[in-house]
């Protein structure tokens, strides 16, 4: 059972996930460099935040095309289990592993804070040390968080209970003040169709320790440590 | 020797270069005689300008203390050094991009963040906390501000607050905040100072010093392009009308690259064959050569065909005068380039030989094969120009006791007056500013900015934290350059220490106007008297830091404006302590360490307070008294006090006094209070919005009190039981009648409104309708 980190050229989030796993998880946990092709035996992979290529083109639009994604491409369509947080929930959907695009926040500011969501689907390799419904406290980082996606799409990530998390209020309301960032129906996390493959906005690490004033983003990892032990 | 382009060198030309005629027949002698090459006045230019030799400041600047058993490395180098246990270091400095900033406020910020960072990670050091001291123009209408100046502070804040994020953010570096304030002398000159610190082993530091005749010179990075060319040079003139034509000489930063150079220096040093490395930050290639040179008394050759360039047909002159970002200038053990040139390669970095290391002394520039600079290194460091400039006593143009017309509120408008100071620019919550910056990246971040005094983070697989603020008042340096740069020392180790951290070092950043006029130049030497006296007594050394004169547009200077960075070390970084009420039924307690002054002394010195900046629009008198011993017995009671875990809360009590103070512990965490103060027959403005120094309130559980007593007491201190932290309603009796009465809901939402809603607001001018 062992955790890979990709570090893109501007990842920056890299060693702060690495750190969770391997200090707070109790995980086996590598780096993989973007370069290669090699995912060295990993059961999981974390997508980490940071600014891949400095994103001065587009979010994500230069990773997607590093061989790395190649291989976790190839790793997710055989069902492995994919973690993209921030920068990596971005370039999940720009290597189309993921449905829709995240565009510049409404505010047209970076916005750091913590916030709360919702868990929608506690039925995921993700969430399932989650309550369905529970409201998780998590921090956000980004400049580019606001979900967007056709009719169509929306209307198949509701159907097949992909939303994983929504921006809620503190005691679960769905509302627009409770939405940092403009983002498509308060989504701020979801699940490929076989649910595999999650990106979210909201770092779950900045949320592991006490130290840190709040530990439920641990849950996160938590759920996914339990589903690599269940798998055969 | 054969020199190639010998251009006439004109007088205009020299004074066009910011050289006097005395200092250009200075610059003959030293070079034996002859006259310079184009390439070499270029050179002499920047590194005699103000901003590089310092030549103004330096016979003042010795007088900092800069040593004790904890400073590894004082001024001198990129960044000073602390020792902080278990064989851990921290490299930290702060530095002022005021000029740029003010020209062109994104790029001006955002290469300020990038040039402090690379003075941190050239000495080894990986950075694991920025912070900034920002100061503005107005941003609220007012009687004497124009609807221009407004729109021009609007968008020097905006841009400079957007420059900082974007760049500290995409490095992945948190940013603890620091200190955001506005006088109306920032118009035309806003300050920007970066303050940054960074970890590194102490066995495992980097130096700027060059050795080993015919080692290898390394050119890492970015290339060379025009951009910046003479930025230090502007940096040591006043403003005028025609500043804005030097927009091109802003370098434009690119934070993705300075994250590769980031990793790949540190993986770089990792290989043991780097003997030296500093960064190209003012006067870049010229500034790196010679220094490194200096330094390690050796010489360096480089030829500029090699530098990597960025545009065709660059002149000597303008590549060794650019200023382009995110460079790096290392010398490497001969025959062992190849491991250097792989990791670089790796972060797909151009690294390329430029040079060698010599015996001789000098700074030698080829290009072609021809010489086009050859210049001894002393004579750009050591012997640049040091001026003894005259010193002129200066009063400001206020009066020194209370205005006959002041008159004080009725009983009625205290309220009023807190919520009014509340929602003031300087004293509002800033979340509009931190929330922009990533302050919880690498996920240490114990204190986010906007939650305390001073920054918070941990040392991972340690124990141990660091604290940090930043702090400075210009209005009180303005009224008593001496006394207020003591304040600045004093406050910002105040701040460190109600977290719980002992201070141990210091970094200072200097902003000043034209030091050539000599009132200038005696608020300069009183700062520095000040600041001396402040750093020993509280024992906080300064390891570094810079000075940035010329701060004056159309002959108009800003207050002097000392900004301290002072660093702190918590043995247990579990006990870092917040400012703000945690709880209802606490106890909540003044501490005192000096004592209330008499009448005429509390009248004088309210002059200085934001209550008479802000409400009575008024300014008059001199900052509090301090009285340094009693300061450091203060700091010492409240971090023994939070390592005895006796303490809920601790808050420094310095901006709109003490109903301010009260006010900002009881709004994070919604507390309320009820507390009552003895007036001691003072009028209720003094007691509650007066900023006597050396006063903390603090909460706790009530059955921590005797402790707390025992301690204050040890110490010298006096202890004001206050009252309790209650639900909701904020109440402050003065000898037992209510004066201050509010919801605490309500007075949140001033504080945190209210600077967003001074920058939304359509600038439009007072009475202009």
């Amino acid at each position: 059972m062992k955790f890979g980190v990709i570090i893109f050229p501007g990842s920056n989030c890299d060693h702060d996930a690495y750190w969770t796993i391997q200090q707070v998880a109790k995980q086996p946990v590598t780096f993989l460099w973007h370069d290669s092709h090699d995912l060295e035996n990993c059961d999981a992979i974390i997508v980490p935040g940071g600014f891949a290529y400095g994103d001065y083109l587009r979010t994500g639009a230069i990773a997607k095309f590093s061989p790395v994604m190649e291989s976790v491409r190839k790793f997710a369509d055989g069902g492995g289990l994919v973690l993209g947080i921030c920068n990596g929930f971005q370039i999940l959907c720009e290597s189309g592993l993921l449905p829709g695009a995240l565009t510049r926040n409404v505010g047209l500011k970076y916005v750091c804070k913590p916030v709360h969501v919702r868990v929608e689907n506690a039925d995921t390799p993700f969430t399932n040390a989650c309550r369905q419904g529970e409201v998780l406290t998590i921090p956000i980082g980004h400049m580019d968080g606001n979900y967007f996606c056709d009719d169509a799409t929306l209307e198949e990530l509701r159907r097949d209970q992909r939303i994983v998390f929504r921006y809620a209020t503190p005691t679960g309301e769905i509302t627009p003040e409770a939405n940092p960032n403009g983002s498509l129906d308060n989504i701020a996390g979801i699940c490929s169709p076989g649910r595999n493959v999650l990106g979210m906005m909201p770092h779950p690490e900045r949320s592991s320790e006490p130290e840190l004033g709040g530990t439920e983003g641990f849950k996160i990892f938590q759920s996914l440590v339990g589903a690599m032990a269940e798998k055969p | 020797m054969t020199m190639s382009a010998a251009a006439a060198i004109t007088p205009d030309l020299i004074r066009e270069h910011g050289l006097t005629p005395d200092e250009y027949e200075k610059i003959k002698q030293l070079l034996g005689g002859r006259e310079p090459t184009i390439t070499e006045l270029g050179i002499f230019s920047v590194m005699w300008s103000e901003h590089c030799s310092y030549k103004s400041s330096r016979v003042h600047l010795k007088r900092l203390p800069t040593r004790s058993r904890r400073v590894v490395q004082g001024p001198g180098e990129n960044a000073g050094i602390i020792d902080i246990g278990e064989g851990w270091a921290c490299a930290f400095k702060i530095e002022s991009h005021n000029h740029p900033s003010f020209i062109e406020p994104f790029q001006g910020a955002a290469t300020g963040v990038g040039g402090i960072l690379r003075d941190i990670f050239t000495m080894g050091a990986r950075p694991v906390a920025i912070m900034d001291s920002l100061r503005f123009g107005p941003i609220t209408p007012a009687t004497d501000i124009s609807e221009k100046e407004l729109h021009k502070n609007h968008s020097v804040l905006e841009g400079v607050v957007s420059g900082i994020a974007s760049y500290g953010n995409c490095f992945g570096v948190p940013n603890l905040g620091g200190e955001t304030k506005f006088e109306p002398c920032y118009s035309g000159n806003p300050l920007v100072n970066a303050f940054a610190l960074g970890l590194v082993r102490r066995d495992q530091i980097f130096y700027a010093r060059a050795a080993g005749e015919g080692n290898p010179v390394i050119y890492v990075g970015s290339k060379t392009g025009r951009d910046g060319i003479h930025g230090a040079t502007m940096a040591s003139e006043e403003f005028s009308e025609a500043s804005e034509a030097k927009r091109p000489n802003v370098q434009v930063g690119d934070p993705f690259l300075e994250k590769l150079l980031l990793e790949a220096c540190l993986e770089a040093m990792q290989t043991g064959a780097i003997v030296g490395i500093q960064d190209m930050g003012a006067a870049g290639l010229t500034c790196s050569t010679c220094e490194m040179g200096g330094r390690g008394h050796v010489g360096i050759e480089i030829e500029l065909d090699r530098v990597p360039q960025r545009e065709t047909g660059m002149t000597p002159y303008e590549i060794m005068l650019s200023e382009s970002q995110e460079r790096m200038l290392l010398v490497a053990q001969k025959g062992r380039e190849d491991e250097i040139f792989r990791v670089f390669q790796k972060w797909g970095l151009d690294g390329v030989e430029v040079g060698r290391v010599t015996t001789d002394g000098k700074m030698r520039v080829k290009q072609h094969g021809q010489v086009v600079a050859e210049i001894p290194n002393e004579a750009l460091t050591d012997d640049a120009p040091l001026y003894k400039r005259p010193l002129e006593r200066w009063e400001p143009p206020v009066p020194r006791e209370m205005p006959e017309n002041i008159e004080l509120a009725a009983p009625g408008d205290l309220t009023k007056n807190l919520k009014h100071l509340l929602a003031s620019p300087n004293i509002c919550g800033k979340r509009w500013v931190w929330q922009q910056y990533d302050h919880m990246v690498q996920t240490n971040t114990v204190e986010s900015p906007g939650a305390g005094d001073a920054g918070v983070i941990r040392i991972k697989g340690s124990q141990r934290g660091l604290a940090m603020a930043l702090d400075g008042n210009g209005r009180w340096c303005y009224l008593d350059p001496r006394l207020g740069a003591m304040h600045a020392v004093a406050e910002a180790a105040r701040n460190v220490a109600c977290t719980g951290a002992t201070p141990v070092g210091a970094t200072n950043c200097l902003n000043f106007g034209n030091p050539e006029k000599p009132h200038i130049m005696w608020q300069f030497s009183q700062v520095v008297d000040g600041m001396t006296k402040a750093c020993e007594e509280l024992e906080v050394p300064i390891t570094g830091g810079n000075v940035s004169f010329y701060n004056e547009t159309l002959g108009e200077g800003i207050y002097p404006t000392p900004v301290v960075g002072v660093v702190g070390i918590l043995d247990e970084v579990h006990k870092a302590t917040l400012p703000h009420f945690r709880g209802t039924g606490r106890a909540i307690v003044l501490l005192r360490a000096g004592e209330v002054g008499d009448a005429t002394d509390v009248e004088s010195e309210f002059g200085s307070s934001e209550y008479a900046k802000e409400v009575l629009g008024t300014v008059w008198g001199y900052p509090p008294e301090l009285e340094l011993e009693r300061e450091a017995a203060l700091q010492k009671a409240v971090v023994e006090m939070i390592q005895a875990v006796l303490l809920d809360s601790a808050h420094d009590c310095s901006d709109g006094g003490l109903a301010v103070t009260l006010a900002e512990a009881a709004l994070p965490a919604s507390v309320g209070m009820r507390v009552d103060v003895a007036s001691q027959g003072l009028p209720p403005e003094f007691v509650l919005f007066g900023e006597d120094a050396s006063r903390v309130v603090i909460s706790c559980d009530h059955s921590n009190l005797s402790g707390i007593q025992q301690i204050g007491v040890k110490y010298g201190l006096s202890l004001d039981m206050l009252g309790e932290t209650a639900p909701e309603q904020l109440e402050i009796k003065l000898d037992g009648r209510v004066a201050v009465s509010a919801g605490v809901s309500e007075l949140r939402k001033v504080y945190e409104n209210a600077l967003e809603a001074a920058l939304q607001a359509e600038p439009t001018t007072v009475g202009a309708g």
